[in-house]
């Protein structure tokens, strides 16, 4: 029994987190953010592009590197503790979708134009948990129809994998006729959100699969453990932040991390980031070599990293006082990125209810 | 126990409501914005010539002049939060500034200031924090010295809220430098527009920019523009304190909100099913509601012992700590029910209530923060309420060390 990283995983968490660490310094996110700076955001995929995030999840057989969901998740993991403004989520999801689902023909294709950097993947799969607003994608003759909400990463993708309603997979071209994408903005200013409005759009339904749903439910599996991961990430920084703060700042003539009262606050949120990290290795270790406990362990991470983040979110803020209420310290980026993952994918309640049918505890 | 109004207070709820349906249509809306929108100006007016505003405060300072009568401005409070009518204007003037000069400002101050603010004309912010004296309010710095008939004030203010848009400050400079720090404070009052004077907005995590930095440098202000004595602005400020804690946490305020959600909820749907026959979002709505009620009860009871002129205790204590966390987390199951979609924050055809979920959930965390830390509430529960013992003072070395 060996519960850790690899020498490999440290050194590909190591690499992404210096790089994020010179190329996303907190005034980058900001233009991001506030001024939707797209240069910057271009020079960040770009660089960890080269860096090889993209191929992370593609097969070596195909060019790629051929690594696992866990080395993904530390990807993930760096991004949420640099609030970067970009997103890679899109492209993983789509890997283990064309993974799962594509014909050979498809992946040596699709998998192909990822590995040149030809193409960038946003994914529409959000009906797949929750449906709201009547949205939802139906196929007639090769052609979809219908609205997907709060698709991710589609405002600079290429192609959009989605899903209809018996939950086959599709790839669509982000240009395609018929296809319009509308901005969802949210309270994260770094990840936009999108409404897309299919009407009869040209789609590649994904071919190889036996049973639709089965790869739709893989991809949402990985899905939710990345973005727990991002928000273990985010957390992370909040907690060192705190800390850090609390080292500095003085009232009543002494630092306020001498009061028992904001030791405490940080005691409690290192309690919650351990188990959780703990929690999210295991997962994404699980999805990809553990068919039985796999699925119900990134249900928990999910649920998890929602109700952990909102409490680190929300103590670290408390611990800076005044300060982390305002755009000074820029505290609310990591706040608001913890506040937009706990939605996607499931909220804790949602995903819970996922873990409890996998069990065969729900209906 | 007795929880009904006598006949006296029946006919006085009935008086109540037939102004608020006979005036409904002048009250202002959402859309009227701004301070000193004449909407909002004229209601006020009417309101405190109706006595539904500005209740007790004598005539002669602008105010409607009736005895004071807890249970009456109760039931009044309660029949506007009812009606979805706004009642009279609140803000840092009409709350903590007139009850304070009400209370030890002199004469001539009183008939100065207390009208037009009262009738929205004056708007004030609060020039307390600084930079280094936060939760410490008693180690700050800004100085006033004297120079012939005037203050001179240098230094800066943080958190200021409206600052931008004030007419006046009520602020608290030192003015006794040797002093003790609790009584080297004094309590000064000026217009904004006194030269020396500079207002830098501050963003928010809301995205709003509600608060300010303000400097001040060599701004004059005239001695006889104190409250109180020189040296006894702590005391003047804490009469103020006083008055903004029992402004924060209001339960009636929370029983709206968690009305609204009930309503959010009944109107929402999660794959095909109401949120509210979501026996998990159900559960986590109707376990609020018993926080709520509980305040709401617990607010009946501070308002019973304020009639008899005792101390509501342990049970006035908690009201920040507990009702500023009671409404942050009203606004986190808003969002929740509403999933992703309450998410959205900006312009879009799926966004709730103009956002204002999000919105409030921040800005109750900033209440949290704001106006006692909810750990220096603790300090003060513990401490006068419990009569627990203090902390023992840690030389400033050793507590680096
Ligand atoms: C929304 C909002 C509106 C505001 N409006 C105004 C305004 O209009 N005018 C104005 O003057 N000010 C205003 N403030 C400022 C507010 O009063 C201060 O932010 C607050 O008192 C805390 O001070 P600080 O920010 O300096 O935090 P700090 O005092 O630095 O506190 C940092 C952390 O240390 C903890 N801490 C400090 N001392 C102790 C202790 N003894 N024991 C245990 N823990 C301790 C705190 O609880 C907190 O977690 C506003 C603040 C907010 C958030």
């Amino acid at each position: 029994m060996e519960f850790a990283l690899s020498e490999d995983q440290r050194l590909l968490a190591d690499s992404i987190k210096s790089f994020l660490d010179e190329t996303v310094p907190l005034d980058e996110t900001r233009k991001v953010a506030t001024e939707n700076d797209t240069a910057v955001k271009q020079r960040m995929t770009e660089g960890l592009g080269a860096l090889g995030v993209n191929q992370i999840l593609v097969p070596e057989a195909h060019g790629g590197l051929g690594l696992a969901a866990l080395d993904a998740a530390l990807v993930h993991e760096a991004l949420g503790f640099a609030a970067a403004p970009i997103s890679f989520t899109g492209t993983m999801m789509a890997s283990r979708a064309i993974a799962e689902a594509g014909t050979e023909d498809q992946k040596a294709d699709w998998f192909g134009k990822l590995v040149n950097g030809e193409v960038r993947f946003g994914i529409a799969m959000t009906e797949r948990v929750n449906v709201r607003e009547g949205a939802g994608l139906s196929e007639e003759d090769g052609k979809l129809s219908g609205k997907a909400l709060f698709a991710f990463d589609c405002d600079d993708a290429t192609h959009i994998i989605t899903a209809d309603q018996s939950g086959a997979l599709y790839i669509v071209a982000a240009d395609a006729a018929g296809l319009t994408r509308n901005d969802m903005p949210n309270i994260d200013r770094t990840r936009m959100m999108s409404e897309l409005l299919l009407d009869g759009v040209d789609a590649v339904r994904l071919d190889g699969e036996n049973e639709p749903g089965n790869a739709a439910a893989r991809v949402i599996e990985l899905g939710r453990v990345l973005l727990a991961a991002d928000t273990l990430g985010a957390m992370q920084n909040m907690l060192d932040q705190a800390v850090e703060y609390a080292g500095g700042r003085e009232q009543f003539g002494r630092v306020i991390g001498s009061f028992q009262a904001v030791k405490h606050m940080c005691a409690e949120m290192v309690a919650e980031v351990e188990p959780l990290r703990a929690l999210v290795w295991h997962a994404a270790h699980a999805i990809d070599t553990d068919p039985d406990e796999g699925p119900v362990l990134a249900c928990l991470a999910k649920a998890l990293a929602a109700d952990s983040g909102q409490f680190v979110a929300r103590t670290s803020t408390e611990v800076h006082g005044g300060m982390g209420f305002t755009d000074l310290v820029g505290l609310h980026y990591w706040f608001k990125r913890i506040g937009l993952n706990r939605q996607l994918l499931g909220g804790p309640e949602r995903v819970r209810e996922d873990a409890a049918k996998l069990q065969g505890w729900a209906a | 126990m007795d929880l009904q109004f006598s006949a006296e207070y029946e006919t006085f709820r009935e008086e109540v409501r037939s102004f608020i349906e006979a005036n409904r249509d002048k009250a202002p809306t959402y859309a009227d914005k701004g301070m000193k929108n004449p909407k909002r100006l004229a209601w006020q007016k009417l309101l405190i010539e109706n006595g539904y505003a500005a209740r007790t405060i004598p005539a002669d300072y602008g105010g409607y002049g009736a005895e004071p009568d807890i249970l009456k401005s109760r039931i009044i409070a309660e029949e506007f939060a009812r009606s979805g009518v706004p009642g009279g204007l609140a803000g840092q003037g009409i709350s903590m500034f007139v009850p304070t000069l009400l209370e030890l400002g002199t004469e001539e101050q009183k008939k100065e200031f207390i009208g037009p603010t009262l009738r929205g004309e004056i708007i004030w912010c609060q020039g307390y924090s600084e930079p280094g004296s936060g939760s410490d309010l008693a180690s700050l710095k800004t100085a006033a010295v004297i120079d012939g008939d005037d203050y001179v004030i240098n230094g800066q203010k943080i958190w200021t809220s409206t600052a931008k848009y004030a007419d006046m400050m009520f602020c608290l400079v030192r003015t006794e430098a040797d002093a003790p720090k609790h009584q080297g404070i004094s309590y000064l009052t000026f217009s904004m527009e006194t030269p020396g004077i500079e207002v830098r907005p501050l963003v928010d995590m809301t995205e709003a920019a509600g608060f300010n930095e303000v400097f001040f440098t060599d701004v004059r202000v005239p001695r006889n523009q104190i409250v109180g004595k020189p040296g006894e602005g702590w005391f003047v400020a804490n009469a103020t304190l006083t008055h903004e804690r029992g402004m924060l946490g209001n339960p009636n305020a929370a029983v709206e909100r968690l009305f609204a959600i009930a309503d959010i909820m009944h109107k929402e749907t999660l794959n095909g099913e109401r949120l509210i026959d979501n026996p998990v979002f159900r559960d986590r709505l109707v376990k609020l509601q018993s926080k709520v009620y509980a305040m709401r009860a617990n607010g009946l009871r501070i308002t019973t012992a304020a009639t008899k002129g005792e101390s509501a205790g342990l049970a006035g204590l908690i009201v920040k700590l507990q009702g500023c966390e009671l409404n942050h987390q009203l606004a986190a199951l808003a969002i929740d029910a509403m999933g992703e979609l309450g998410a959205l924050y900006g312009q879009s055809d799926y966004l709730r209530d103009d956002g204002t979920w999000q919105a409030k959930y921040m800005f109750d965390l900033g209440l949290i923060i704001g106006g006692g830390t909810a750990q220096i509430q603790k300090n003060i529960i513990s401490e006068r309420g419990l009569k627990m013992p203090r902390e023992p003072k840690v030389q400033k070395q050793a507590a680096k060390a």
